[in-house]
């Protein structure tokens, strides 16, 4: 009996009439928790009734309470007939069993009924008195947190990360039940509602044990998903990675300005990345740890110099601990990272992170992508309780990942996640992250404190001297940087994870390796593509840009296993152009890495959507890519000459446009200036070597396949034209706007608190009969365009602002139907980076020295090396890394699976460092404090910010109140009169954030973060007048406090503002 | 090939101005469309016309949507489907409520004067200006059409002929009259101040609340605005008298706590203008009281000679007016008589304003000093309101 739930319904207000005769309403309420149920007095004649009922108390086992959600029905009391029911209200009380959560959930929620949407607001208080239960079989896993946020979350540290936690569950669907048939659309869907609650609370119990046994406290990077299966069932799946977690004691401390004490911060936050977003006004002390995205330090690219880059190379890198003599190759280095790191992972089954960000000093090195997919066909679930199929199908994949990964050279995969795609019974299966080799000290218990100790030894040189640079920041390159440079040390963590993990003579596939331009001591590919957030201490060079590589492929329909087959068949085809199309648009920007890639395909009845998104990024330790070259076949012709020739103008010009847009100033200048250790001819033998050495021969193997190298078109084939001409269509971005798929934009940092997040959903229907593929393609890329276009003109109030987090998801929810959703926040940023105040006092002094003009301030001296610029169109760096499957194979006779390997690279030779910027950021946090917004009065209503990524700008969380996950369900047999499909999703859309909202407030947050709509299955039938909408969100409610009012309060002012609210409830109107 | 579906919906609901306003002027989505696109917008924001389209869909549902709120602006403040800023509902609240001096100016007008101005600039637009849609506000061409008449829906039929006469779209019509008509229903039978209600219940802004509060007691008592010789009347001049009628003859003049009190005239007060009629039925009375308003007026007047000509008209006038007010149908007729039995033979002789002030004043003031009139108290507060009505209304 380890339990005591409670609950007080207080007041309702604003509710539907329900009585047509005296236009009033007799309203009561009926608590269910379990089996057990609570009635409150009917208030008559009233649309804003005050029950102020008792406390209703239920009495239950915490594995109940971890399971069931608390269920609130408002009826209408009807003497003569039955009770109508007006509408219900879920409460998840999950956050109520952590000790470091919300106390109790108190607020106004939105009624809410299926058919007719939200139907007035209730107020309701519930509390928890939990008991301890030491029974070591218990099947509860009270107290384990959950966070959506792919990162660590910002009010703890980390103490270890366990690792991967997975579970699934299923249950036949309600929809497709015999009752069904007879019972009303109403009750079915909150049938489902209520189950698919139920399946959540308990795969996360599940979910918890794991977590538990691991020994851990947390699950970061939570991310739990339903797949529809129809007749076969419904299946809940979610994913995560444990930790241990530790709540920062004083985060008030961190606030502190910093700047006095550097090593002593660090012994307080040893390892663990820097959970509050404010650290960056810890001034110099924390480079280790700069987690912090809005003002990160370490993308001021335009402070780089090389004196700090002669810190760096001082300091050994953490990741490669041992390795402070390796070899000039890193090859021995490689080898004794791998037995290490070896160690820690493999005892996992599964050596998977959820996470997209991670400490610094924990990402060694990076692979590339891998992915895999399979294609299955469904069958009905005969045992619930034994799910044993799915379990198989995931695990396979899993496998394939893992051993992808092993394949790079790479031990452990990052930045992963699952998703299905469902069509009638056939069902694609994707994976995908990004092979890392990681630093085995973070993941096992009781390594830390030797591993800090070990850090903190080096810490005091290191700051000592970034201090003591500070003031040499922008002098144009010291002398002894160089001579420093020649000294064979580990490379510093802003170029460190770029560099290959893989053998350079045995490469799993092909590309080009260089020096990297950053140390010049490692190799680094010439693209690198992930699926993780750019790391914070990464040197960039320019801005990044959202990419998409859009395709559809036509497919003809057909049953059960033909049909699997066809689609298996189509999706090497789909990668490889989807690929391929990346790795033009990349080009075309002038940039060399990719980061967050997600790649989405949708299977429809006749018809293969995919859709990739990634950040584009110039790093500046990969090579400068080459441009793309059209070759036409024959060349007899002058007017098709001309006609070639135009267009390879055109693209040329538009990676120069491009190239000053995203502000990549190539860095020939300052490799004169540099006098660069390593002279050019040198490198460029060494080039040479690797080349002939390693990736020649499968380069020309690749070639032979007929496939279009990534960067000469030939122009002859008809998929080149189309290709180019896709290349061409994709619009510019207008003037003040910028967009990521990322959680932070490389090249921003200076945002200010303008917050916007939006969903947007379109879909488009398909009337062409005989479409091509090239048709198709054509629609679809419109669609896309013509939808960023319509949130780049919705927005355009907020300029200066970058679109954050831009997720895409398609659908094809029937024949002709595409479906796209884009949810994404807007966020606005101070354009006048002269004004900015992490350039101030220190730096005016020496923009007067250094600079005449601006902008060599703000792209200034990126004192790089080499000039690989020099022709940037030429042929010779045209070759490119190609795709390879290297898993391809038929088996059995139900499914296909189809695997893939990617990774590819480029360099740059700009060095950044942390500390100068470090050393600003106070400032900078004072111009946030000026531009945050003034308090709002006159509502009873908290305002409650949602934003899909995992900070907040110019704000700090001081507390992470509970996890949302919420399922809902709407359906109308009056769809013309809501204003068609588009009335009735733009309202249902309104009322699923109206309904987070609430929750939140009622947990005492003020903004949800990680905000992800996970699905929104939409369906109509115009002719019978109907429509349904699914849709799943999920986020982490947070308390935040602006940096502002921090200053004033230290103490969390939410909570009173919550209970203001909260006490407004009783006054209604 | 088309768009089935297109909704975007952020997380603090976007409002934008210029929309707003198309909205309430009743344009269909198609002419919001053409007007935007002539404004220059897709120019400034290099957008095309599928991006407007679906943009002005996006605010049309939105407003769609919020109007069931704006119905009742009181909920508007603690619903939760809608995340307004607070500032910003103030804003939306202030808008319905703004200076309805600015209404004056069709709305169309106004959509003419925000173009200039790009959209994205529109929140640093001066408040005047950004503030003049208004969901509750209305255009004067159209008030002046309904003034006076009930509120019924007879009158809801005939607006499309309003609608063809003032060029305002039916729709906005329709909106207009609701409007009204939702404001005259839950303020007819409260207690208290009626402007202090209007502003209460509907948030609006005190000077829009006093239109209201006008249009509600015409209504009430359908005094007649529409004849031909009242044309020349703006709803100024007739708010202006609704405030006099209201602050002086109503129940709540002299009592502030009973049902109707600012809506209904004081019946007592009525019957007891009959009483004036002594004023010109008793002939030394009538001529005392003329050698007492020339003698104090000689010599201040420049239409002196026609003023002691016409005297025992207009006084006889007003006082007949007085007389009558106790049958309601009468009462319909106030300003028609006030135009007929005074201005208009003041006009005709070429009064200037200062005349008719200085004549009405004496006039009034004068009966003071009629030893043998017993009823001061009703005179006065019978000509306070004439006087001021009268001053306001005699104009061109």
């Amino acid at each position: 009996m380890p339990g005591k739930l409670k609950v007080r319904i207080v007041a309702g207000r604003h509710l539907p009439v329900m009585d047509r005769a005296s236009d009033l309403t007799d309203a009561f309420v009926e608590v269910k928790f379990g089996n057990t149920t609570f009635k409150t007095d009917v208030f008559p004649k009233s649309l804003n009734p005050q029950w102020n009922s008792e406390w209703f108390k239920f009495e239950v086992d915490d594995e109940d309470l971890q399971d069931e959600p608390l269920q609130i029905t408002v009826l209408d009391h009807d003497t003569y007939s039955a009770n109508d029911a007006i509408g219900k209200v879920y409460i998840d009380i999950d956050p109520l069993l952590s000790s470091e959560a919300a106390t109790v959930i108190s607020g106004w929620f939105p009624i809410y009924d299926t058919i007719h949407g939200i139907r007035g607001e209730i107020n309701v208080v519930v509390k928890v008195d939990l008991f301890n239960d030491l029974n070591r079989f218990r099947q509860s896993s009270c107290g384990v947190k959950f966070f959506c946020t792919t990162s660590i979350p910002k009010c703890y540290k980390v103490v270890t990360v366990h690792g991967f936690v997975e579970e699934l569950v299923v249950n036949e669907d309600p929809e497709y039940q015999w009752i069904d048939r007879i019972r009303t659309p109403r009750a079915s869907n909150e049938a489902r509602q209520r189950l698919i609650s139920l399946m959540s609370g308990e795969l996360q119990r599940k979910i918890g044990l794991k977590v538990l046994e691991m020994g851990g406290n947390a699950v970061v990077g939570y991310l739990q998903c339903f797949d529809l299966e129809g007749e076969s069932g419904l299946v809940v799946r979610a994913i995560g990675t444990a930790c241990t977690l530790d709540k920062l004691s004083n985060p008030s401390a961190a606030l502190l300005p910093a700047c006095n004490s550097p090593s002593k911060e660090i012994k307080e936050v040893p390892f663990s990345e820097d959970p509050n977003p404010n650290t960056h006004s810890s001034g110099p002390s924390t480079p280790l740890k700069n987690q912090t995205y809005s003002f990160s330090p370490s993308k001021s690219y335009s402070r780089q110099s090389s004196s700090s880059d002669t810190d760096l190379s001082l300091t050994p890198k953490t990741g490669m601990g041992s390795g402070g003599s390796a070899g000039k190759e890193g090859g021995p280095l490689k080898t004794l990272l791998r037995q290490q790191t070896q160690t820690a992972l493999e005892q996992r089954e599964f050596p998977f992170f959820t996470l997209t960000c991670f400490p610094p000093g924990f990402l060694v090195h990076v692979g590339g992508v891998v992915s895999a997919r399979s294609v299955k066909l469904l069958d009905r679930i005969h045992n619930p309780d034994e799910p044993e199929t799915r379990d198989a199908w995931w695990e396979e994949i899993r496998q394939e990942i893992k051993s992808h990964a092993k394949a790079l050279g790479c031990h452990a995969v990052i930045g992963y996640s699952e998703s299905t795609s469902i069509c009638e019974e056939v069902c694609i299966l994707s994976a995908s992250g990004t092979a890392a080799v990681l630093n085995p000290k973070f993941l096992q218990d009781g390594s830390l404190d030797g591993c800090s100790e070990h850090r903190l030894s080096r810490q005091p040189t290191y700051f000592s001297t970034g201090s003591e640079k500070g003031e040499f920041d922008f002098l144009p390159l010291s002398k002894d940087s160089s001579s420093v440079l020649g000294l064979e040390e580990p490379s510093p963590p802003s170029c460190g994870f770029c560099h290959i993990p893989y053998d350079e003579l045995n490469m799993p596939f092909p590309a080009h390796l260089t020096y990297c331009y950053n140390c010049r001591k490692q190799k680094v590919p010439d693209v690198l593509f992930t699926t993780v957030d750019l790391p914070v201490e990464a040197a960039v060079t320019g801005k990044g840009c959202l990419i998409q590589a859009r395709l559809c492929r036509l497919k003809k329909k057909a049953q059960g296993e033909a049909n699997a087959t066809a689609i298996s068949n189509l999706l090497p085809f789909m990668e490889y152009e989807l690929h391929t199309q990346l790795m033009n648009k990349l080009k075309l920007r002038g940039m060399n890495a990719l980061f967050g890639l997600r790649i989405q395909i949708s299977v429809g009845e006749n018809m293969l959507v995919g859709l990739a998104s990634a950040t584009g990024v110039y790093l500046t330790a990969l090579p400068t890519p080459g441009g793309i070259q059209i070759a036409g076949k024959t060349p007899s012709d002058i007017t098709y000459e001309q006609h070639i020739s135009n267009m390879q103008k055109k693209i040329n010009d538009t990676i120069a446009k491009n190239k000053e847009l995203y502000e990549i100033t190539p860095p020939e200048m300052s490799e004169e200036i540099i006098g660069s250790p390593i002279p050019e001819p040198r490198q460029r033998s060494r080039i040479f070597r690797s080349h002939s050495e390693s990736s020649d021969e499968i380069s020309e193997l690749d070639l032979s396949h007929g496939k279009k190298d990534a960067f000469v078109l030939e122009i002859d084939d008809a998929d080149a034209v189309e290709d180019i001409h896709s290349l061409l269509t994709d619009a510019p971005l207008p003037a003040g706007f910028y967009s990521c798929n990322t959680e932070i934009m490389p090249g921003i940092y200076n945002w200010t608190t303008g917050l916007q997040m939006f969903t947007s959903v379109r879909v488009f229907r398909l009337n062409n009969v005989n479409l091509t593929n090239q048709g198709l393609n054509k629609i679809f890329n419109d669609l896309c365009e013509n939808l960023l276009k319509s949130l780049y003109f919705k927005l355009r109030s907020m300029i200066p602002c970058c679109l954050c987090h831009v997720n895409f998801t398609v659908a094809v929810p029937e024949d002709e139907l595409i479906q796209v959703a884009v949810t994404a926040v807007a966020m606005t940023f101070d354009k006048d980076q002269a004004q900015e105040s992490w350039k101030a006092s220190v730096d005016k002094a020496l923009m007067k020295v250094i600079a005449e003009n601006e902008e060599q301030l703000q792209f200034p001296l990126e004192l790089c090396s080499d000039s690989p610029g020099a022709q940037p169109f030429s042929p010779r760096k045209g070759t490119a890394a190609s795709v390879e499957y290297s898993s391809f194979a038929n088996r059995c006779n139900s499914w296909i699976e189809l695997v893939k390997v990617k990774a590819l690279t480029i360099r740059r030779g700009s060095i950044k460092t942390t500390s100068s910027l470090e050393k600003a950021s106070p400032q900078a946090l004072g111009h946030a404090r000026v531009r945050s917004t003034t308090a709002y009065t006159g509502s009873t209503i908290t305002v409650v910010k949602m934003t899909p990524l995992s900070f907040i700008p110019g704000a700090k969380i001081v507390k992470y109140v509970g996890i949302i996950n919420m399922f809902f369900i709407r359906e109308t047999t009056s769809l013309r009169e809501e204003g068609g499909v588009s009335g009735f999703l733009h309202a249902f859309i309104a009322e699923v954030f109206a309904m987070v909202r609430a929750h939140v407030a009622a947990l005492g947050g003020n903004a949800v973060v990680s905000y992800i709509m996970k699905e929104c299955v939409f369906m109509e039938n115009p002719n019978k007048n109907q429509a349904q909408c699914l849709i799943n969100v999920s986020g982490d409610a947070v308390i935040f406090v602006r940096e502002s009012e921090l200053e004033a309060i230290p103490v969390q002012p939410q909570t009173t503002s919550s209970q203001a609210s909260n006490g407004g409830a009783d006054v209604t109107t | 090939m088309a768009m089935e579906l297109d909704v975007f919906v952020g997380n603090t609901t976007i409002m934008d101005e210029d929309v707003y306003l198309l909205w309430l002027d009743g344009y269909t989505v198609s002419d919001a469309v053409s007007m935007r696109m002539k404004s220059g917008i897709l120019e400034q924001c290099g957008a095309s016309q599928d991006v407007l389209e679906s943009d002005t869909m996006d605010h049309y549902r939105t407003f769609q949507m919020t109007e069931r709120l704006l119905h009742n602006p009181s909920k508007l403040v603690n619903q939760l489907l809608f995340q307004i800023p607070p500032h910003r509902q103030n804003m939306l609240i202030e808008r319905w409520g703004g200076g309805a001096a600015i209404v004056k100016i069709t709305v169309q007008k106004c959509y003419k004067i925000l173009n200039p101005f790009s959209p994205s600039l529109a929140p640093s637009l001066p408040p005047s200006l950004a503030l003049t849609g208004r969901y509750y506000a209305f255009d004067e061409a159209f008030v002046r059409e309904v003034l006076g008449k009930k509120l019924s829906k007879g009158t809801k039929k005939d607006l499309d002929d309003v609608s063809a006469k003032t060029g305002i779209t039916l729709k906005s019509c329709r909106r207009q009259f609701d409007n009204f008509k939702r404001v005259f229903k839950v303020v007819e039978e409260m207690k208290g101040p009626l402007v202090e209600n209007i502003h209460q219940n509907f948030l609006l802004s005190d000077r829009l609340a006093r239109d209201y509060a006008a249009i509600v007691f015409f209504a009430n008592s359908r005094f007649e605005t529409g004849k031909k010789k009242l044309q020349y009347l703006t709803f100024e001049d007739f708010a202006f008298c609704a405030e006099q009628l209201i602050q002086n003859w109503t129940l709540g003049a002299v009592d502030s706590m009973v049902e109707d009190m600012d809506v209904d005239l004081d019946k007592e007060f009525l019957q007891d203008l009959k009483d004036l009629k002594v004023l010109i039925t008793d002939k030394d009375m009538m001529d005392q009281h003329k050698s007492l308003v020339c003698t104090a007026l000689r010599g201040k007047l420049q239409v002196f000679s026609e003023m002691e000509g016409s005297f025992k008209n207009l006084s006889r006038g007003l006082v007949n007016i007085a007389g009558k007010l106790m049958n309601n149908k009468d009462v319909r007729d106030l300003f028609i008589d006030l135009v007929e039995k005074f201005i208009e033979p003041c006009k005709s002789d070429k009064w200037s304003l200062n005349d008719v002030r200085l004549f009405l004043t004496q006039h009034t003031n004068s009966v003071r000093a009629l030893d043998a009139f017993k009823h001061q108290a009703v005179w006065e507060r019978y000509m306070r309101v004439i006087q001021s009505c009268i001053l306001k209304m005699y104009h061109d």
